[in-house]
């Protein structure tokens, strides 16, 4: 049948379902990161590298037991800033100033509908990012703690963590313009890599630099998968507090600032 | 069947800043029908079709799509209506048809996408990332994605904008195809042709306001003149030839060497401007008597060229 037949156009419109709205809009997020080569720089090789250039040559000192066991809760921690914040920002940002957002918006997908399918794409991505960072992990040696409870109180941190730092990268995208995010996020990045306990520890740190330091999402995230994956704590309350508070507060303002244009 | 028509403008009043890109616009869409928005660059023709699609909110006027608030009732307009934006929309690095069959899946009974892809010319680039398409084949895929939805209203923001010849044609047969089959649209243009071609009625703007409103026939006719339009040597001394014809007829030279005579052409008009050509030594090039254009309309309403 050709579309050029009379009859063709007639309106017949309609909405799809939501779901289905929503995991078709998941799943081409998802395809777009996953065919970014700077985003799996940041999302795979980066981590990746990390943990087994530090578990491997004795470059900083980790402290008493394995350098992987130390590393690989850090590295988990780091995957999550890489993909909820970092990535996220910036594709968000490009998303934004090439007019996506906006053209989306005129579609049958709510706006929040789209905030959920981008969630949902941070999470596949995740998971992807966790599942071959724990082959890796487990590879070189690593022996995590805690148990049945602990992949619990695990999901849970890295959850929070990706709640946190998706308000962060979605405030910083919908306030800032396409280049500034990118430069700003890339260079949160880094900071966060060496000052958040992720492969250098926080007592490295002077007393009241550390103090701070313990203040933000990526040293709650990371010394808290640590308290558990290292220590076998069955429940890091003061990391999930922390990561709770900057989650709040994070998508309160993204909600807040946030512009589509 | 409806009441109401597809859009309704009264007195719509958008302001970003201190300056004021609409002040005071009417339009009315009838369902059905092709609608050209015609006017300059900052004529305010952007901002209105974005307060209609819900882009928007107007400082001033009432505004209904579809019966519908673009802002308050967007949940249930949006799946009704099709938006081609005048730029951009689209990841660059999404294959074509990967956005098409996007935004089909959206919808709930949207069109072939293949054979949507097809009768655009773009059956060849599906799999070419947007950032390596053609402008034209940008163009083309915005395009089909404001139609892939079927949906009931169009909006059209300078489709043809940037596009060859041909593939402007392509794109007025499908408005027409689109209209014949029910579809509403709204188009935005600063082409005379486009407007006369496609549309059912004009809406000519100028700084945010509608200075005329009407089938292109009846704008054309409205005061029932014709223009004579020669080509000769630029800068030629038009107040000499002013004093020659009747005291009702104008003459400009809107590009050099490109003159226009408005007025009422009578034989006898065209035996006096090529005698007072003779007498300045100028031989007229393509001298033609011609019906009054939109684009005289244009010049006539507003003293400026539409391109210029």
């Amino acid at each position: 049948m050709s579309a050029t037949e009379t009859g063709n156009w007639t309106p017949r419109p309609g909405a799809a379902p939501l779901p289905r709205m929503v995991a078709v809009q998941a799943a081409l997020e998802t395809r777009m990161l996953l065919r970014h080569g700077e985003q799996l720089l940041l999302t795979v090789i980066i981590p990746t590298l990390l943990l087994v250039l530090f578990s491997a040559v004795d470059i900083v000192d980790t402290g008493e037991g394995e350098r992987v066991d130390f590393l690989a809760p850090g590295v988990l921690a780091l995957a999550v800033l890489s993909t909820a914040f970092t990535g996220q920002a910036i594709s968000t940002g490009f998303e934004r100033r090439y007019g996506v957002l906006k053209r989306l918006a005129a579609t049958p997908l709510p706006r929040w509908g789209l905030m959920c399918a981008k969630t949902c794409s941070v999470l596949v991505i995740e998971v992807l990012q966790v599942a071959l960072l724990v082959g890796v992990a487990l590879a070189l040696g690593w022996s995590p703690a805690g148990g049945a409870a602990g992949a619990v109180a695990v999901l849970l941190l890295l959850l929070a963590g990706t709640a946190a730092f998706s308000g962060l990268g979605l405030l910083m995208a919908g306030t800032l313009r396409a280049e500034a995010t990118l430069a700003a996020a890339n260079l949160v990045f880094v900071l966060l890599l060496v000052c958040g306990g992720v492969v250098v520890p926080l007592d490295r740190f002077p007393g009241g630099v550390q103090a701070v330091l313990e203040l933000l999402p990526i040293s709650a995230l990371s010394e808290g998968l640590r308290a558990v994956l290292q220590e076998g704590t069955a429940l890091p309350w003061a990391e999930l507090g922390v990561l709770g508070a900057w989650a709040v507060l994070a998508l309160g303002l993204a909600a807040r600032f946030f512009r589509w244009e | 069947m409806h009441a109401t028509a597809a859009v309704e403008v009264a007195g719509l009043v958008k302001r970003y800043g201190r300056s004021t890109a609409v002040d005071g616009l009417d339009l009315t869409v009838e369902r059905g029908s092709v609608t050209a928005v015609l006017g300059p660059n900052g004529a305010g023709k952007t901002t209105t079709v974005e307060v209609c699609e819900g882009y928007r909110r107007p400082d001033a006027g009432q505004v209904r799509v579809l019966g519908l608030d673009p802002l308050a009732d967007a949940a249930e307009l949006r799946p009704r209506i099709g938006v081609m934006l005048q730029s951009g929309g689209i990841y660059p690095g999404v294959r074509a048809m990967e956005m098409l069959r996007h935004i089909a899946s959206l919808h709930a009974h949207p069109l072939d996408t293949d054979a949507l892809a097809e009768r655009l010319g773009l059956g060849s680039c599906g799999r070419t990332p947007y950032r390596r398409l053609s402008g034209g084949q940008q163009q083309r895929l915005s395009l089909a994605m404001a139609v892939v939805g079927r949906p009931e209203l169009v909006f059209l923001d300078e489709p043809t904008a940037g596009l060859d010849p041909q593939a402007r044609r392509a794109t007025w047969e499908l408005v027409r195809e689109l209209r014949a089959d029910g579809v509403t649209v709204l188009l935005t243009t600063h082409f005379m042709d486009e407007a006369e071609e496609l549309a059912d009625r004009v809406a000519i703007v100028d700084a945010g306001r509608v200075i005329a409103h009407d089938e292109p026939a009846a704008l054309c006719r409205g005061n029932a003149r014709n223009t004579l339009r020669f080509e000769g040597r630029p800068g030629l001394d038009l107040e000499s030839l002013l004093t020659a014809l009747p005291p009702d007829c104008k003459a400009v030279e809107p590009a050099p060497g490109s003159y226009l005579i408005t007025g009422e052409v009578k034989p006898q008009l065209l035996a006096t401007v090529t005698a007072w050509c003779a007498q300045n030594g100028v031989l007229p090039d393509r001298i033609a008597v011609e019906r009054h254009t939109l684009e005289d309309v244009f010049l006539e309403l507003t003293g400026k060229e539409l391109r210029g």
